[in-house]
């Protein structure tokens, strides 16, 4: 075995390998771009190397510079995680050519699955149901068109070398392809460098069904079980569980008999997974399913797998890779209850899942469920890589139990600082087809409205807030003491961008929000520590309440909310910025003029140099806007107040 | 310490019929409170809101800290005093927290005749400023008002204590080192224009607030020139121009956040000049102080069952407990803040007005304030008494309660009558608070006994002419005086006219009084200096 590894990778996945490497005594080297100085991962190894700027070209896909931290730092392996350079034969050429090991498969293997139109054609060769489609080099538009009305529309047509949805398009009409085609081949020449497409037919109701498998350098290999993968959003997984939902035994063996003979065409070893496409539009059948494409890397998705199988991929992986056999045969693997993974995002779910990358205030999760995840609280989402936060892994004996395991799980999550899919991913956990099993990978489109509907938060949420907001401690003596009657205040609080004004009634015991519609009702209302508590409508509500800087986050029955106070000094600010007129602050000499009337300037740039009682002044724009005219030239003698620029900032009000 | 028993039966109907009589007065208070509150009627409020103005109430609410409490004075100053309604005399006023300091806070309600200056909104801003320089409060004027009231000129704008005198304060209280800041949300012409102009630090509201001496319509008539109240006394030619006020605002909500900003910059509360102990709740109910006081005023009550009812753990260590026992003396804490209660038990005879004296001298020398719980008929009459010297002992104690350095509060939680209001620190003998609880009465006699005194000087006269004057003609001769005696001692009458800072809700007696000690003790406590007792 290695005495030291490195992890050619960033985020949870280069911890979560860390965690096992460390379980059996392997050293830990990670490697780091500028973005990731302070990130878990480079803390949590034993060693850390720095490979570059933020971009991933410019560091962790910088083969070589990990070859070299590798071979300097006597590491004997590297683990490339998922993504990156997990699945470049290139980079496996080299890192073996440095006498190190890479822990994966083989460059061959690699590169037999790398090309999908050729890793069809190997497939169908060895006997695995492939979907019709065309998967030869010809690319004539006219013939391409021929061959997708020969298949039948629906169509997809796919980048040859795609990957992740990229360079993918659905056709429905014959009329679209063309247009189609184009939008494919440029998207996949601009991600991959290579504008070459495949078609395929389109299975209507399909179901996302892959097979783990896993092979040693010894010529074994093995299967652990199905993931299903269908739950997805713009062909990006969402929520993946282990195993499928309703698979018959046939359809399983029939499934996994496949994956093995697709690993074995291969010559495979260490972790991989077969991607199928079923047809979901009823029962599963074994002869409704078709091979997709073959993942030569562990899968973001794998804590599933692990879960139900109760195995370590990440050390089987390690093992393979040391030149060990398997460590249990087929039939040692069995499958125990139901596992879900949920993936948590910094994205915007209201602004059509816009990657929010920012900081994380505060991060804590529930201790009910398995969390990988490579952020701590105050880390930040860099807008250089994946904005994932965290997966969830629950399970349980039964699918009912995990999925409302994963559900609770979600609910207990806190995340402050940035938007997150965690509504989303809560609505898709009570979604009622979700719930029964009957999904398909349309099934997020088709419902995308009703889960991710945004709704106002609970006004104990904002009542929580303003009170942390305001530093108002509800058991403070005194409490908004009056002589007659309810103290009352007005609370405006921002929330996702908009300004909410509340009326606040506090009586010692009773504290009212109001809306000028409506009224509600709090009693009992308790702070301790980051906890909150009150008694609504004869409910006992309890919420988590951080501060962080200007942002309170309350997580309060499974939804958290950020929000900000009003602050109406920031007006001053604001309304320094309005102004529209540069004057001369003294009388002086212009000495140059650096706008013209047209021109945009953005706030802090200089507009004009005024020389006066011996010093030079540089008169600034006070926010982004628009130069209207201007009043002097270089050269002239201006005096105290004198107008000499005009301008209209962005934003005026008019 | 000793801890106070109650005899009370909460059970009993006798107590019942108090607290119902007790809690019906309560909520009378409440609902008149309520509306006293709103300010001006709803046109001239619509009209204040629709200029993008903040309603008083919320212009407080914004500058106090939020939760806080805020000590309201004078709420029902000019009820019923004027032809038409006045609430609160046109101006808010009151201590509240800004910045975590005690500040005093004078809000001008434009919602009422244009906050203009009644005779009494100009003796409660006056009685304002005078708590605010005893008790070293930075002060707070919030002002949106049309000066004074131009009918009542004879009332407010010449005698010593008028108009002038809030601009001689202003002067006075900063020369002390009690800052004053003006926050100018509105108008603020001719007179008016001294607050901001004799403040610390002012804020002015953009295109809102507008300061001059003379405004637009006055200077086209004195000297032709058109110009508008903007140009001649807004924010921009104030902060900018003329240096009157230094900060521009951008609307209310700004302005007060200024405000806010500069109370937090004038640095540390002063530290309380006595050391004051964790806060501890009584130990008797305070929710059973309405069923403390007999519905007939004539049956006598415990003040003890009252004491018990506001101190610390009910902790009360009585002083002289058996001489002197219509005087009930004794130390004790409030909301940690240590504390001298004296207490009426019946009329003032000589010992209990000897023990009075004592027990002052004792809390001047030891810096501990003073609470005087009022319930007094007076100093007993009649021969013995008088020739006992009962004036000379009454005088000691009127002498030691005058110049008693320590604060002083004094609440009146039943009758106020006579040389007893003196005894028992009275208006006149400068508490630094004097609230009211609503059942109390305040006269220089009771309306009978001064109804019998008027009706015995007038029988002797009819039957010294050897007239008859019978039962009934004697009642009709009696009532116009029992009639005039029970509007003018009721609390309202005394409330409205200032001559005291409010009326009060019996449970909040612990609650005002502590907010009141905590006030004053922003203050240094002087040595206290004696003159000469009448031996």
């Amino acid at each position: 075995m290695f005495t030291k590894i490195l992890i050619a990778n960033r985020g949870e996945i280069a911890c979560r390998v860390i965690d096992t490497a460390r379980r059996m005594g392997i050293a830990t080297v990670a490697v780091y771009s500028d973005a990731d100085a302070c990130a878990r991962h480079r803390n949590l190894a034993d060693q850390a190397v720095h490979i570059g700027p933020a971009p991933a070209a410019e560091s962790y896909l910088q083969d070589a510079r990990i070859i070299e931290a590798a071979l300097a730092t006597g590491a004997q392996a590297i683990h490339p995680g998922y993504g990156f350079l997990s699945e470049n034969p290139d980079f496996v050429q080299a890192v073996e050519a440095a006498g190190l090991v890479f822990i994966g498969p083989s460059v061959a293997s690699i590169r037999a699955m790398g090309l999908k139109d050729a890793a069809k054609a190997l497939m169908a060769d060895a006997g695995v149901p492939v979907v019709p489609g065309y998967h030869g080099p010809r690319q004539e538009a006219d013939f391409l068109a021929a061959e997708a009305a020969k298949i039948g529309y629906p169509v997809l047509i796919k980048a040859r070398a795609g990957g992740g949805g990229k360079g993918m398009r659905l056709v429905e009409d014959p009329a679209d392809f063309l247009a189609a085609l184009e939008g494919a081949q440029r998207e996949g020449r601009a991600s991959f460098g290579d504008g070459a497409v495949l078609i395929e037919k389109y299975i209507t109701t399909p179901r996302h069904i892959e097979v783990q498998v896993f092979g040693d350098r010894h010529g074994n290999v093995v299967h652990l079980y199905e993931r299903d993968c269908s739950l997805q959003r713009r062909h990006q997984k969402v929520i993946e569980e282990a195993p499928a939902p309703d698979m018959p035994p046939a359809v399983r063996a029939a499934m996994t008999d496949a994956a093995l003979k697709a690993a074995r065409a291969v010559g495979y070893y260490n972790a991989g997974t077969i991607e199928f496409i079923a047809d979901g539009s009823g029962p599963l059948r074994p002869d409704g399913f078709w091979f997709m494409e073959m993942n030569t890397r562990l899968q973001v998705e794998h804590p599933v797998t692990e879960a139900v199988t109760g195995l370590d991929l990440v050390e089987w992986q390690l093992r393979v890779a040391a030149g060990q056999a398997l460590p249990l045969t087929q039939d040692q693997i069995a499958l125990n209850g139901h596992a879900f993974e949920a993936r948590i995002y910094a994205e915007d779910p209201a602004k059509g899942f816009l990657p929010a990358p920012g900081p994380l205030l505060h991060v804590a999760f529930a201790a009910s469920a398995r969390v990988d995840t490579g952020v701590r609280s105050g880390d930040q989402i860099s807008p250089h890589y994946d904005p994932m936060i965290a997966k969830l892994t629950s399970h349980a004996a039964t699918r009912d139990q995990a999925l409302s395991q994963l559900h609770r799980a979600l609910g207990q999550t806190h995340i402050a600082g940035t938007a997150t899919n965690l509504r989303f991913l809560q609505a898709l956990c009570i979604d009622a087809d979700f719930a029964a099993g009957r999904m398909d990978t349309g099934l997020i489109a088709r419902k995308q409205d009703t889960l991710t509907r945004s709704t106002p938060p609970d006004a104990a949420a904002i009542l929580f807030a303003a009170l942390t907001a305001l530093n108002v401690d509800p058991a403070q003596p005194r409490l908004g003491f009056r002589l007659w009657g309810a103290a009352r205040q007005t609370v405006e609080l921002i929330h996702a961008g908009q300004t909410m004004t509340r009326g606040l009634e506090l009586v010692p015991g009773l504290l009212t929000l109001t809306d000028g519609t409506s009224r509600a009702e709090f009693e009992a209302v308790a702070r301790a520590g980051d906890r909150m508590q009150a008694r609504h409508q004869g409910r006992n509500l309890n919420a988590q309440v951080v501060r962080v800087g200007d942002t309170i986050s309350v997580l309060l029955d499974g939804r958290s909310d950020d929000f900000t106070l009003v602050d109406h000094l920031e007006i001053e600010r604001a309304g320094a910025a309005a102004e529209n007129r540069i004057t001369a602050p003294m009388t002086g000499l212009v000495r140059a003029v650096a706008v013209q009337p047209g021109a945009k300037v953005g706030k802090g740039d200089l507009i004009v140099v005024l020389e006066a009682m011996k010093m030079e002044h540089s008169l600034r724009a006070a926010a982004d806007g628009m130069i209207e005219a201007v009043h002097c030239a270089a050269g002239d003698n201006v005096s105290d107040g004198a107008l000499l620029v005009e301008f209209t900032p962005d934003n005026a009000d008019g | 310490m000793s801890r106070l028993t109650s005899g009370l039966a909460p059970q009993s109907p006798e107590f019942t019929a108090n607290a119902q009589r007790m809690d019906g007065l309560i909520r009378e208070f409440a609902e008149l409170a309520e509306k006293t509150m709103q300010g001006g009627d709803e046109k001239s409020r619509a009209r204040h809101v629709s200029r993008g103005k903040l309603l008083p109430r919320d212009r407080v609410a914004a500058l106090l800290d939020p939760g806080s409490a805020f000590l309201e004075l004078g709420l029902f100053a000019a009820h019923g005093v004027y032809d038409s309604d006045i609430p609160a005399a046109g101006v808010i006023g009151g201590i509240g927290r800004v910045s975590g300091r005690d500040c005093m806070i004078l809000c001008n309600d434009a919602t009422v005749k244009g906050g203009t200056y009644y005779p009494l909104t100009v003796k409660k801003h006056l009685r304002a400023q005078e708590i605010a320089e005893e008790n070293r409060l930075p002060c707070i004027y919030l002002v949106d008002s049309g000066g004074a009231n131009l009918p009542n000129q004879d009332e407010v704008f010449p005698d010593r204590d008028h108009f002038g005198r809030i601009f001689y304060n202003q002067a006075r209280m900063s020369a002390k080192g009690i800052t004053q800041i003006a926050v100018v949300m509105g108008s603020c012409t001719a007179g008016g224009a001294y607050v901001p102009a004799m403040s610390d630090q002012t804020i002015i509201v953009k295109e809102q607030g507008t300061i001059f001496l003379a405004g637009p319509p006055l200077v086209k008539a004195a000297t032709g020139e058109v110009v508008d109240a903007e140009t001649l006394g807004g924010g921009d030619t104030h902060t900018r121009l003329s240096g009157v006020a230094d900060y521009l605002a951008e609307n209310d909500a700004h302005a007060l956040a200024l405000a806010r900003q500069i109370v937090a910059n004038l640095g540390h509360a002063p530290a309380p000049a006595i050391p004051l102990r964790d806060a501890v709740p009584p130990r008797l109910d305070p929710a059973e102080l309405p069923g403390i006081i007999p519905s007939d005023a004539k049956n006598p009550f415990d003040i003890r069952e009252i004491i018990g009812r506001i101190v610390d753990g009910s902790d009360f260590e009585e002083f002289k407990e058996r001489f002197g026992t219509t005087l009930v003396c004794g130390f004790a804490h409030i909301d940690g803040i240590p504390v001298g209660i004296i207490g009426n038990n019946g009329v003032l005879f000589s010992e209990s007005s000897q023990k009075g004296a004592h027990f002052i001298e004792l809390c001047c020398q030891r810096k501990t304030p003073l609470l005087f719980l009022q319930n007094i008929t007076g100093f007993m009459v009649g021969s013995k008494y008088e020739a006992g010297g009962i004036a000379r002992d009454g005088a000691k104690l009127v002498a030691a309660v005058s110049t008693a350095a320590v604060p002083k509060v004094t609440v009146i939680v039943g009758g106020s009558f006579g040389a007893g209001n003196y005894g028992m620190c009275g208006r006149a003998f400068g508490p630094r608070f004097l609230w009211m609880w609503p059942n109390a009465r305040i006269s220089v006699m009771g309306g009978e006994q001064a109804a019998n005194v008027l009706a015995t000087v007038r029988r002797s006269a009819i039957e010294g002419r050897g007239g008859t004057w019978d039962n009934a003609e004697e009642a009709a001769f009696k009532q116009p005086v029992l009639d005039q005696f029970e509007a003018q001692s009721h609390p309202l009458y005394s409330s409205a006219r200032l001559w005291d800072d409010g009326i009060i809700d019996p449970r909040s007696t612990r609650d005002v009084v502590a907010l009141s000690l905590r006030a004053a003790l922003n203050a240094p406590i002087e040595d206290t200096r004696f003159g000469v007792f009448r031996m």
